[in-house]
This record gives C-alpha cells, structure tokens and sequence, in this order.
C-alpha cells in the first residue's frame, strides 16, 4: 500500500516525533517499503481464526490487595529530568 | 421551540482498594505529591502490570448490583495518548471486552415516580496522575499518586431526560455503591466523577442531536448547574439556526459555565489494542456465586422491605435507605421502641435536622440509635409530651446523658398523680371563674374550644409536665 | 581462564585453582584491552564487580555456594541494573540508572554471579546487525569487516571473543540466536514466559524472552537454571514448574524425530550454510535419531505478521520515553508538543523510529483490523502448524539463519532487506516456542548456527540434543582469537 507523505505526518504527530523536513520524503520512502513488504499478509485466508494475542494462551493470574510498595521518590526522582517540591516539571499543562 | 434533553452520563468511581491496579502502592488520598508512586505507576522501563483481585471483584459486585451480565472472559487494552499524567503515555482500559454488560437501575424522582435508566456497561481501567497548574517559573508540576488507582467507568445509556433525573441517578449510583462498599464515594476528594454527554433534539423526535460532552463534573450541584447551563447553551445556538459541535468542554465551577477544553481540539485516535502486559481475565460461575453471597442488602430491596415492613410511604423509606448507616440507625431505632412511624420522625426531622445543622454523618451522631430509641418509649408510655420529648433530645444532643436521667434529673416526667392534677384544676378554676361563667353557657361546640383554655392554664401551672389526658378528663369531670 | 566454559571456571572456583577476584579482573583487563576492537561492551562494571567477586569468594569459602557463585557474566544492556546505566543502546536512555534490578538480575545477584558489564545491542533490540546501536556498531570477532547479528550483538561477540564466559541476551524475533550463530555460540531463546520479563525494557510485550548466550549447552543450561521460573510481578510469566536443565543432558538420542521443514531448506538458504546443517542432522541421525521431513505452510506469513505485531506493540511501548520522569529530555522545551515531540525525535534512532511509525500505522484508526487483527490471526496459523507438526516429530530443526555474518553497513540502508535476515527466526517467537542454536561449522571462517526448535517448556530437549552434539564436535570449541580453542 503506498502512503502519502502528509499520512506520514499525521502518524508522526499521533506518536509525537518530530520529522525534520529534509526527512520526510525519505521516511515515507522507508515506511511504504515496509508496508508493501507487510502487505503480503492480505492475503492470508483468516476468517474465524481466533487472533492469537499470547502465544500460551494463558489467562491472568490475580494479584492480592496487598500494599507492597514503600515510598521511594528521592530515588526515582535523582533521575528525573527536573523536579521541585517533589512534582515532576513539564511546561504549562493546558486543559 | 420544545426541546428535549438527552442526556448519558460516564460515572468514573474510585474503588476502595488497599493498593493499586496493578501494582502495590497505596491508594490513600492526600499524601505528599509521588510518594505514593511506584516504579510500575511511574512506568520506569521493563515495569510490569498486575491486576488486583479487588478490582476485579468490587466490579463484579457493581454489576450483581445493578443485574447486569458478568463478563467472564474480558480483556484489558491500550488507550494510547500522550498527557503528561499518563506516563505510560496509554491507559489500561477496557474496550471490546468489558468486566460488567449492559443492566438496568431504577432511579426514585422526588415526585414520587421511578424510572429504569439503562447501564451500557462498566469497565475497570487505571486513574491518571493530576497537573498543578500553580506556576513553576512557568511551568506545570506533576503529581503521580492517583496514577494507577482502580477506576470502575460506568456508562449509562442516554436514557436521562433532565437534571434532576441526572442527580436522582448519580444519588442513587452512589447510595448503592456505598452499600456495596465498593468506593468511599467522596466526591469532594474526586472518589466519583462524571462525564456528562448532552445533546438537544426537538421533543418527539427519536433521532439524537450532536452532542458535547461536559468533563469531570465533581458534585451533584455542579452536575445540575452544568446540565442547565449547557441546555441553555445548545438550545440557543439550534434556535438561533446554528450547528452545536461535537466537542468535550469543561465546567468551570467558579464562572459556572461550559467551555471547550483546548487540550482535547485535535481528534484523538486512541489505538485501542489488547494490552500485551496483561493476559485474558477469566473468571467462573463459582467464583460469581461466592460474590453474590457475600452481597449486602441493596437499597432498592432494603427500600421495598421497609415499605412493607414498617408500613413507611416511598419517600421516607428511600430518606432511610440512602446509606446502610442511616438505615441501620433507624432500625434500631424502631427495634428499641417498637414504633416505626414515630421512629421514622423523629430520625427524619430531629436527628437529621441536627445533623444536617451541625454537618454531621450519621456516624458522628451524638445520640446514639438506642437512646433514641428509648426516648420515644417514653413519649409512648406518656412518661412525658412530644413536646417535651424535643427539650429532652436537645439534651441528649448536648451529651447530658439518656432521657430517662435527663427526665429525672430536670423533673420533666408527666404529673399523673390524680391528687396533685386535681387540686391543681381546682385551683384554675377557682381563678377564672368569669371563663367558667361562659363555658357552662355555651353550646357544645363553643365548649370544645373553651376547654383548650383551661387545658392550657393547667399546663403552665405544671411546667407542661400535666398529662394532657388524665387532665381532659378531670376538666369534664369539675365543669359541670 | 578465559578460554574456559562456565562448568569449567565453576569446578576451578570450588577448587581454588584460583578466585573470583582474580577471575573476574583477568576478564576485565581483557575488556579493557580488547574491547576497543569489538565495541561489545557499553559499560564495564569494574570496581562493583570486583567487590562481589571478593563477597562471592566468602561465600565459596561457605557451603551456600551456587554453580554460578563467583562466574562473571555479561549482560545485554536492555536488563535494568540497580545504580548501573541501563541504556537500551538507546540515547534516550544514556543517562538512565535504574533504582532497581530485573528480576533475572536479581537472581544472579542471589546466585553470587558477578555482573562484568553491560554489552551492546540494537537500540531498543530493535535490528539483526547491531548496527543500530547509539554506541556504535560491534564488529564479529570472527571477522571484524561483519556484523555481530543483533539485537544481542554486543553479547555475543563478548563471549566469542572470550571477554565474558557467558552472557544474557532477549530474543524477540532471533535476537539471541542469530547473533549466536554468526558468532559461533550456543544461545537459547526459552519458551515466551519462561523467564521473567519484569526489569527487561520492553520491546514487543507479546514476543520478548530473556535467554542464556554462552559457549556450550551445558553452560546454557547452568544460567538457565538461575534464569528460569515464575515471576509473580510478570503476568505473563509461567507458572509451569522448573526442572534442573543440566539433568537430562546425556540423555540418548535414540529414537528422537527430528522434524525438517520443508520452507527452512528452500531458495534463499546459502548453499555452504545448507551443507553445513546437513552434516549437523547427520551426525543427529548417525546418534540414533530419525529426520522427517515436514511442512509448515504458514511460513510465507511469518515476516509480514512478525512485522505488524513487533512494531505495534513497541510503538505503545516506547510512548513511556516522554522526557518527564527519566532519560533524555529535550533541551528547553518551548511547550509540551515541542518537550514530547523534540526528545523523541532527539532520543530514538532511525529504525526506533520506523518501527514505531509503522506500529501506529497499523493501530491507527481503519487499519486495526487489516493490520494488528490479521497478523494475530495469521500468528494463530502459524502456531498451529508448529502443533501440527509437533504430533509427529519431537523437535525441528533448520538452519538458524539464511547465511552467515554479512559485511557491516551491507543492510543497512535497506530496513526491508534487513528483515529478511530473519525468516528462520520470527516463527519461534510468535508461537512463544523455546529455540536454540548451536554452532555446526563454518562458511568461509564465519560461523554457521544450528537451530532446533521444541515444544513449549521443552527447553530441556533442546539442551539435550544441543549437548549430544556438542560432544560429537568441536565446533564450539573454535575460538576467533589467538589462542584459539577452548
């Protein structure tokens, strides 16, 4: 399937990287690349084949409501980026 | 133009779990800002969730609750969007798989009337942090405590016609999940919070308008105001001859009005997939049955029940039954007095009067279900008047003990002795012999009323401690 | 001490032939000596290193020694290490130094195995060449003109060339055992599940198993043994009870079926590389086992399928590196658009972040169904011809990759091309199957890797069959390096 440049940018946007314009043309090269190489797929027959999203086909094993965590902020936080009065700094967050 | 409101409403309810979701931090409310956020919430690299049994639980209890269909298999997803409170940069949410299937749930309106409002669904996903906006040179300061609380998102179908029928459902909603004990309900500290989806269409159309949706509206006033406002809104620009937008807007409280929220302009496309981290929840018929037995009474049977048992008229029995703490009180109340009626007053207009002045629960009460209880025995047995029931339970409010030392103490007991009332109509008599005059002249119903006066100069010569009926009759007796 | 086996230096700590502090720095200077040339490590551990090999030689003094207390083992840099940089071959992790341990880690750590350092990989593991690495490239130590393989390059060129006796890799699509292939060692990519995930940075949540890389099968077996066993943490991980998988390693091959498929000896497979597994089964069958030729007709949609659900799941996540709680944050960020979209575009590499524009591609809205559905529905057809074929034979086996090591930057400019170098690989991966390699010959110098595949949870099986073989040749035993055999 071929894929528009400005397709490219809307996904880019939705997974919030930035693409330098000089880029962009090859990026959308790459991806249409890989898309054809995956396209393949469509024409695999599987109509009522139940998709398989763990390969064990286990179910989930349930966790006791037990509090098991103890305050750890000073560590975490010795590697944040930037942080004051124990809040992690990002810019003006607008509703 | 008539227009008709139609309204949905998404309910997101805190449950009261020990720890989180998915991982073991600690869901209490208020703690210093990411001290309760754990490697998992903080989504450090190579963190993994784990579903809390709780969770899954408590929904299973919600939908019991409301008589929906259990999903035995559901499936937790990604919802993928970048906000700096979500740091996995997706919340784990269901989608195609919900825990909880449609239900429905009776709702009381205050004219007496009920309606079914239907419940599409309810899914568990994880809380997000919260941004303080107070300004860091500029900047926005994130707090990671709330991230990963367990939220149960109820989703009612657009079934509501008005604000108060939207209040009625949330008091309902909220009563019944105190009863189950699912959530501590606290609106104030965001416990339930409500998306409201609203839209206009002209009355006895079917089809629906376009619809805004109004979020995270945090109390029942708000709610009402904010449905009103937004009615007024739509119904202006329709009338107007414009096109409402589909659009999420934000209540603001303080200048009580809607307005779009900036954050949420450009259309999200969530990604929704199966969250790979987490594996199918599977759960049996056994296991549903051991959560049935473990429920409690429900409101709207503990409703039914009273209205039967103790012959109360809907309206008080569902006053009664807003919070099994309350309904508790009152029954023991009546198992103390043997009177459901009177006990049904006096809990209504006394106790919650006081309550309500004071802004008291029904746990803080100063007087005690039992002492209540007791009281009205008192009244019953004419050991004293209603009226002076009421200085006797002001005292009790005061903490100065159980009626019957109140009684004694203030010598408040009813004067029945035959000697002592009678030399006291003796001596009312003797004083106002021009009032005896006219009542020996006049005709039976003349009589009646002149008897009130003569009742109630006994009264003020007793202190009101005279009993009314032991007095009634010595009066007919002496004035003839 | 650097041309033995992990049993071996174990027998000679217990010994006292020498200690784990004498041990663990002869490693280390050979690291600091050699590595300049391979570039296989990203962080050498040395002076904590050398403080747990004196603890562990206390503990070699008691009797609650481990077979692993006091060995140095390297580990990819994608296990999260307590107070040592963990970077994923990331730039968007440089600076990152996590405040806790993976759980294989830990079990290491509780086994007295000695962390040497951390080894280079593709960023995010996300590569078959190593190339893609924020550190450089690794070159093979069998000839520095090619790849390593990847994504566990940095790994296993540290063991072949005899910087570390043995290593951890992941595998998410044959990231243990196309490296150990091209590098002439023995890697095992266990049943998904098997070994915890939690602590590991994530790349495709549904594909990722951690895996023991190391000379022989016996030395796999000996990490596995630490490595393996349920996690409560990982809700993916199994519950399946743990064997001690150094107990049926002589076990006769008598009898075994050794199912062949069809599609892994077909057009693409390098002549020489074709020939050297031939030889391979033979010496299997020459033990008494039996080779069956069998069909795994599904194969054709194992790269496409691989190629939806790897990206999709890692364009998720990756969406945790934002620049707010760690890692790289851009400089002076005009708003949070620009904070988000400027410390992503400045912290992911080119194929990073290919792959997670392809992944959100495939989930975005209209595409779901033909892209993430169909290739998990394809993935279940996958699965059931490897069932299928299990009814009938008790392993597979086929060549590990296509050919041998290729020339460094002969791939990569052409991500397509890159893919294919994994078609052997990726099937194991989406059935969640236990796979290994075993080296079985060279092409022109360059290694050849042996791959047999088993039933999940048979991890045993395959270090059996790995092991017999092993004792049959000396492929293994070849080192690159002057000094040459083990």
């Amino acid at each position: 399937m071929a894929i528009e440049q400005d397709e490219i940018e809307k996904i880019a946007e939705l997974a919030r990287i930035r693409i330098a314009d000089e880029q962009i043309g090859d990026v959308t090269r790459r991806i249409t690349e890989i898309l054809g190489m995956v396209d393949q797929l469509q024409a695999a027959e599987t109509d009522g084949v139940e998709p398989m999203a763990n390969p064990l086909d286990a179910t989930q094993r349930l966790r006791v409501d037990e509090v098991t965590e103890s305050d750890q902020r000073d560590a975490f936080q010795a590697i944040a980026p930037a942080v004051e009065q124990g809040l992690y700094l990002v810019p003006k967050v607008i509703d | 133009m008539q227009w008709e409101t139609v309204i949905g409403l998404e309910v997101h309810l805190q449950l009261a779990t020990r720890s989180k979701i998915f991982s073991g931090s600690p869901t209490t409310f208020g703690a210093e800002p990411n001290t309760q956020a754990s490697a998992v919430d903080l989504a450090m690299p190579g963190m993994l969730p784990v579903l809390n049994e709780q969770a899954v639980r408590y929904a299973v209890m919600f939908g019991l609750g409301i008589g929906a269909s259990i999903g035995m298999r559901s499936v937790f997803d990604r919802k993928n969007y970048f906000y700096p409170d979500l740091p996995k940069g997706y919340q784990i949410s269901q989608f195609a798989e919900p825990v909880v299937g449609a239900g429905k749930f009776e709702i009381q309106l205050e004219d007496g009337g009920s309606r079914q409002i239907g419940i599409t669904r309810a899914h568990l996903e994880e809380d997000a942090g919260k941004s303080l906006h107070e300004d860091f040179h500029g900047m926005s300061g994130i707090d990671l405590n709330r991230a990963g609380t367990p939220l149960l998102e109820i989703v009612s179908e657009p079934d509501i016609r008005n604000a108060a029928e939207a209040v009625a459902y949330l008091k309902a909603l909220h009563s019944l999940v105190i009863y189950l004990g699912i959530s501590d309900g606290n609106m104030a500290e965001g416990s339930m919070r409500c998306d409201i989806n609203i839209s206009l269409r002209p009355m006895g159309s079917k089809e629906l308008g376009t619809r805004a949706e109004i979020k995270n509206v945090n109390s029942f006033r708000f709610v009402e105001r904010a449905i009103r406002h937004e009615f007024e809104r739509q119904a202006e620009i329709l009338e107007s001859g414009g096109r409402v937008v589909q659009e999420t807007r934000l209540y603001d409280a303080d200048r009580d009005e809607t307005r779009p929220m900036r954050s949420k302009e450009v259309a999200n496309d969530y990604r929704y997939f199966p969250e790979p981290d987490l594996l199918p929840v599977v759960i049996d018929e056994a296991y549903v049955e051991e959560v049935r037995r473990g429920l409690p009474e429900l409101p709207m049977d503990k409703r039914k029940r009273f209205v039967e048992q103790y012959q109360l008229s809907a309206y008080d029995a569902s006053v009664l039954s807003d919070s099994p703490a309350l309904a508790a009180y009152y029954e023991t109340v009546v198992r103390h007095c043997s009177d459901a009626k009177i006990a049904a007053n006096w809990v209504q207009v006394e106790l919650m009067g006081q309550l309500n002045k004071h802004e008291l629960g029904i746990n803080d009460s100063p007087v005690s279900a039992q002492q209540l209880g007791e009281l009205i025995v008192r009244i019953l047995d004419h050991s004293i008047s209603g009226k002076i029931a009421k200085q006797v339970f002001e005292a009790m409010w005061q903490g100065e003990g159980n009626a019957d030392d109140i009684i004694e103490a203030r010598g408040l007991k009813q004067v029945s002795d035959s000697g002592a009332l009678e030399s006291m109509v003796d001596e009312v008599i003797a004083s106002n012999a021009a009032q005896v005059e006219q009542y020996l002249a006049a005709d039976e119903a003349k009589r009646k009323k002149l008897l009130g006066f003569f009742v109630g100069q006994i009264m003020k010569l007793s202190k009101g401690q005279a009993n009314p009926q032991m007095v009634n009759q010595l009066l007919a007796k002496k004035l003839t | 001490m650097h041309t033995q086996t992990v049993a071996q230096l174990a027998q000679g700590l217990r010994e006292k032939r020498f200690s784990s502090v004498e041990l663990t720095q002869h490693f280390c200077s050979r690291i600091e000596e050699l590595d300049p040339i391979y570039n296989a490590f990203i962080t050498l551990n040395k002076d904590a290193a050398l403080a747990a090999a004196a603890a562990a030689d206390q503990r070699l003094a008691s009797d609650n020694a481990t077979a692993l207390t006091g060995i140095p083992i390297a580990h990819k840099d994608i296990f999260c290490t307590l107070g040592l940089r963990t970077s994923c071959g990331s730039r968007m992790l440089d600076n990152f130094i996590p405040p806790y341990d993976a759980t294989v880690i830990k079990r290491f750590n509780e086994a007295g195995a000695i962390i040497l350092g951390k080894t280079n990989m593709d960023e995010f593991a996300m590569g078959s060449s190593n190339e893609n690495s924020f550190y450089g490239a690794v070159k093979n130590p069998w000839d520095q003109t090619t790849v390593p393989g990847g994504s566990s390059g940095g790994s296993a060129a540290a063991v072949a060339a005899l910087l570390a006796p043995a290593a951890t890799g992941t595998d998410t699509g044959g990231s243990i055992r196309q490296p150990a292939a091209f590098c002439g060692i023995t890697g095992l990519k266990p049943t998904y599940g098997r070994v915890s995930r939690l602590g590991m940075v994530a790349y495709a949540s549904s594909l990722d198993q951690g895996g023991p890389m190391a000379h022989t099968a016996l030395d796999c077996a000996l990490l596995l043994n630490t490595m393996a066993g349920h996690d409560p943490l990982d809700s993916t991980s199994a519950q399946d009870p743990v064997q001690d998988y150094t107990q049926d390693l002589e076990q006769p091959l008598k009898g075994l079926r050794i199912g062949l498929p069809r599609e892994y000896f077909g057009e693409g497979l390098d002549p020489g590389t074709g020939a050297c597994i031939q030889a391979a089964l033979q010496e299997l069958e020459s033990q008494g086992a039996s080779l069956v030729d069998i069909n795994l007709p599904n194969s054709k949609l194992t790269i496409p399928a691989y190629y939806i659900i790897a990206p999709a799941e890692a364009s998720t996540n990756l969406s945790r590196y934002d620049g707010v709680r760690y890692g790289h944050r851009c400089e002076d960020p005009g708003d949070l658009h620009d904070l988000y979209t400027r410390t992503r575009e400045e912290g992911f590499g080119d194929e990073v972040k290919r792959r997670i524009l392809v992944g959100t591609y495939a989930l975005s809205a209209g595409y779901y169904d033909a892209y993430y559905k169909k290739a998990q529905q394809a993935r279940r057809l996958i699965s059931d011809n490897f069932t299928a074929a299990f009814e009938q034979v008790d392993i597979i086996a086929g060549p590990t990759t296509p050919g041998t090591a290729f020339p460094l930057g002969a791939k990569s400019d052409d991500p397509v091309a890159m893919y294919l170098e994994d078609v052997y690989t990726l099937a194991v991966n989406l059935a969640g199957l236990p796979g290994i390699s075993v080296p079985a010959g060279f092409v022109d110098g360059k290694p050849v890797g042996l791959q047999l595949i088993g039933r999940h949870f048979a991890e045993a099986q395959l270090l059996n069959v790995g092991h017999r073989y092993q004792q049959a040749t000396d492929w293994h035993q070849q080192a690159p390096v002057t000094g040459g055999t083990l």
